[in-house]
């Protein structure tokens, strides 16, 4: 039986957006500001659920091609790789630090290390919680 | 940073903090009682636009803007809930499988 989708399909395609626009935000306010990559992941997370609900399982995996169980290791590969990186330096495990830069458009701006750090919980995060959903809506 | 309420604000704050908890206590009568699961899930969306207000409300309380990524927050899940409560009430299926 085929329904007819037209009002929730039209408004996810302009929510998911929203969301991810929204996820982006917190991602990067967290250094500052409630937010960071836990509940960034989530949001994105949130994003990729509601295109799912819209407009099926099949459809999805065309237009997004990954493999969510992959996302994991990637994540935690990230996550180890900026503690083993203070080692090059001399430091002890998972040193971070910051410095100032001067960028085209955005002009002076800090950057962390702990924003990487933070990129691997996003994606760890993403994975995760796309996994178990997906995983519980495919059994048959 | 340190701001004080005046004290007409904080009067007219906490009468609406008042109301609104009334209105989530009267809707969650509905919640118990409606005959109906449509009715629960209409009741339940009703009262996160609520939890929107009240936090919107303790952050003017509080006077921080602290809250205002949790009201937005509140607002997308609430949302997807919904949806998802939607869907499964519709079609019994929250993903579908084998479409288009």
């Amino acid at each position: 039986m085929r329904t007819n989708d037209l009002i929730f399909r039209t408004t996810t395609s302009l929510i998911a957006f929203i969301l991810l626009g929204f996820s982006f935000y917190l991602l990067l306010a967290g250094h500052n500001a409630p937010g960071g990559g836990f509940i960034g992941g989530l949001m994105t997370a949130a994003a990729i659920l509601l295109m799912y609900m819209a407009y099926g399982f099949e459809a999805i995996r065309k237009i997004i091609p990954v493999n969510f169980k992959m996302v994991i290791p990637t994540g935690l590969f990230i996550a180890v790789l900026t503690g083993i990186g203070s080692f090059v330096f001399d430091q002890p495990f998972l040193s971070q630090t910051y410095g100032h830069f001067h960028l085209p458009i955005l002009g002076d701006v800090e950057l962390a290390t702990a924003m990487i750090f933070d990129l691997g919980v996003y994606l760890t995060v993403v994975g995760v919680t796309l996994t178990i959903m997906l995983t519980i809506a495919n059994d048959s | 940073m340190e701001h004080e309420l005046s004290p007409l604000l904080e009067t007219v704050v906490i009468i609406c903090i008042v109301g609104i908890s009334i209105s989530i206590f009267i809707l969650l009568y509905r919640v118990l009682k409606g005959p109906t699961n449509p009715d629960r899930a209409v009741a339940l969306d009703t009262i996160g636009i609520n939890l929107m207000a009240l936090a919107g409300l303790l952050a003017i309380f509080l006077v921080t803007t602290q809250f205002n990524d949790v009201i937005l927050l509140i607002g997308i899940l609430l949302f997807i809930g919904t949806i998802a409560i939607a869907k499964f009430l519709e079609k019994g299926v929250i993903i579908d499988r084998d479409h288009n």
